[in-house]
């Protein structure tokens, strides 16, 4: 495999991407909705505004939590205590949403839309080979998932720590857990719904259908990842990786599967073939 | 592109760039390729021609590999590009019936990725982007996102880009579709201008006009079969094989004397009299032999078969007796070609 090729293929498409400016801008605004405006607002209300209520239903909330996820609790007074749940264990999910909900949007259009632009047939005359364009495909649609999902995280730490941090007693996130998660467990989660949805943007016949087959696989798949990656939290300090060796496992599977996918019939978009 | 991989592939000179032999492709039931064979003459445009559904695109998409016929043997460069194809896609510049360019980049940067795909070497990419850029007119424009383009524009960046790599052969599926008079005509010298520089052409279309005055080569085509091929003497020559004159006087019937003369072949009077010669030499004497007779002619007219002619000629011929003519012409330099049937002509039953 041309790696050169392959890295031509994901710079052409991200470089269409950053010039799509009805892709980016709804997806800077999801990233800021849910690593930045909600939780501000959650943390504010417990940290600034004092919500007896509120801090009493999570306090609560906390008492379900696993044993080894109580054991990490940090903080003195139950708005500390129930900071550091709320930024620790509750917006968890979202790390994980918003990389596959991004990079499942742009996957679902990648190869299916080469094919409705027509820029399919110069791809299928092109020397690049089917496993190149695949590959490169594949890493245009997880970086802009993944780069949002870790300039979010950072932009959630700083966040967290601002609000959160002296009623918790200082800088506290991320937790060891969080960086397993971002860096190891979300990746694989990511790889192998990619790779289930350029398989399906290889084979429907319009982005309209990728789109929607897209949505009903990768929604079980963020609902598996959500509980996965919460266990990943609230468990002791081996599950997450554990669970990101079992998801890399399945993911390069898939991956390997999937490049199959990809023919230069299919590019084309004759008739037989999609 | 690197030098080894061009001599990947031996391929003799006296050998056609591309040949197809008896090469079948199906898309579900329908049958694309129907044991097509034709060949393409090196250096020399060959023009594929054929109503919208001849199997004309199909055939281009085969001879890069693009799309891999199971049935038949296929030779483009020396190689089999189903099983070859890393040899010989770099080696092929292709602009397809929609120019497949991405609208939201820049046409600078359609022509970087090509070149990054092709592997141009990129000392000096900058400047050979903006040769090519300039060559087809498009400089002015190359800041701007194609989606702005006009369609002639973004056939000139299709052309552009297509020869960015430096192919052997260059594969053109109906380039002047969508384009205005002036901007066809435009294209079709810019594609007359490669073969001067060497290159092979294959282009598509199913305007007889364009093809007029281009092609070196013919292949006439329908239902994913060859009815004929060769050069446009050639196979004028084959379905009118006499020098055909036209003659109108004041009165008409006082033509009819040239019926035996010397040098005429054939003789028909209708509106006008038709007249077949074994040569446009005998015009002259012919002229002369008549005013000597006393008869006052209205129109002397040699009549040149266009294009259109042949190829209404050919399906007519097909039509006419329900079999496919499946006729080539040899060029001295195509001998050794796959087909061994080349100079002869053979008639092939309708499959289907």
């Amino acid at each position: 495999m041309n790696v050169s090729r392959m890295w031509t293929v994901a710079r052409t498409d991200l470089k269409q991407l950053v010039q799509a400016k009805d892709y980016w801008i709804p997806m800077v605004a999801l990233g800021a909705l849910f690593f930045l405006i909600v939780p501000a607002i959650l943390l504010l209300t417990i940290t600034q505004i004092g919500s007896v209520e509120l801090v009493s239903q999570i306090s609560n909330t906390i008492k379900v939590l696993p044993k080894s996820a109580q054991a990490q609790m940090q903080g003195s007074t139950p708005e500390g205590k129930t900071s550091f749940a709320l930024a620790v264990f509750l917006f968890a999910p979202v790390a994980v949403v918003v990389p596959l909900t991004i990079s499942t949007a742009v996957g679902a259009a990648t190869i299916v839309g080469e094919r409705e632009r027509g820029t399919g047939e110069f791809l299928a005359h092109s020397p690049a080979s089917v496993r190149e364009i695949y590959i490169g495909k594949l890493i245009a649609s997880l970086i802009p998932g993944y780069v949002t999902t870790v300039v979010g995280f950072g932009l959630y730490s700083i966040l967290v720590n601002v609000i959160a941090g002296p009623s918790v007693g200082g800088w506290f996130f991320p937790t060891p857990q969080w960086w397993v998660l971002m860096f190891w467990v979300i990746p694989p989660f990511l790889a192998l719904t990619l790779s289930i949805v350029l398989r399906l943007s290889a084979r429907v016949k319009s982005t309209a259908a990728a789109q929607q087959a897209s949505g009903l696989i990768s929604l079980p798949l963020i609902m598996v990842a959500y509980g996965q990656s919460s266990g990943a939290l609230f468990g002791a300090s081996i599950s997450g990786w554990l669970v990101g060796a079992v998801a890399w496992c399945i993911a390069l599977a898939s991956l390997t599967r999937g490049v199959r996918s990809v023919t230069r019939a299919r590019l084309l978009g004759v008739a037989n073939e999609v | 592109m690197p030098i080894h991989r061009r001599m990947a592939v031996a391929r003799s000179l006296s050998e056609p760039v591309v040949a197809l032999r008896d090469v079948v492709h199906r898309f579900g039931d329908v049958v694309a390729l129907d044991h097509l064979s034709f060949t393409v003459p090196d250096q020399q445009i060959t023009v594929l021609l054929g109503p919208n559904g001849a199997g004309k695109t199909t055939a281009i998409r085969a001879i890069t590999g693009a799309l891999s016929p199971r049935a038949g043997e296929i030779s483009t460069l020396g190689a089999d590009p189903r099983t070859n194809g890393d040899a010989v896609r770099p080696r092929c510049g292709v602009v397809s019936a929609k120019p497949a360019l991405y609208d939201r980049l820049s046409g600078y940067d359609n022509l970087l990725y090509s070149a990054q795909l092709y592997e141009v070497s990129a000392d000096g990419l900058g400047e050979r982007i903006l040769a090519a850029a300039g060559r087809f007119g498009i400089m002015d424009a190359l800041d701007h996102q194609v989606g702005g383009y006009s369609t002639g524009m973004k056939t000139r960046l299709a052309l552009a880009r297509s020869t960015l790599h430096d192919p052997d052969l260059l594969l053109f599926d109906e380039p002047t579709s969508g384009l205005d008079p002036e901007s066809a005509q435009a294209v079709l010298e810019l594609i007359r201008e490669m073969t001067r520089s060497g290159k092979t052409v294959v282009m598509c279309t199913h305007l007889l006009a364009e093809a007029e005055g281009l092609a070196d080569h013919i292949v006439i085509m329908e239902a994913g079969r060859c009815l004929i091929e060769g050069s446009p003497q050639e196979l004028r020559s084959r379905y009118w094989p006499t020098a055909t004159l036209i003659l109108d006087a004041e009165a008409a019937d006082q033509l009819d004397r040239i019926a035996t003369w010397p040098g005429v072949v054939g003789y028909d009077r209708s509106d006008v009299a038709r007249v077949q010669l074994d040569g446009f030499g005998r015009i002259p004497d012919l002229v002369i032999g008549l005013a000597r007779d006393g008869v006052r002619l209205t129109r002397v007219e040699p009549h040149h078969p266009t294009l259109e002619d042949l190829y209404f000629a050919v399906r007519t011929e097909a039509s006419g007796t329900g079999l496919s003519p499946v006729v080539r012409y040899a060029n001295p330099v195509l001998g050794s070609s796959l087909g061994s049937s080349l100079d002869s002509v053979t008639t092939q039953g309708a499959t289907r």
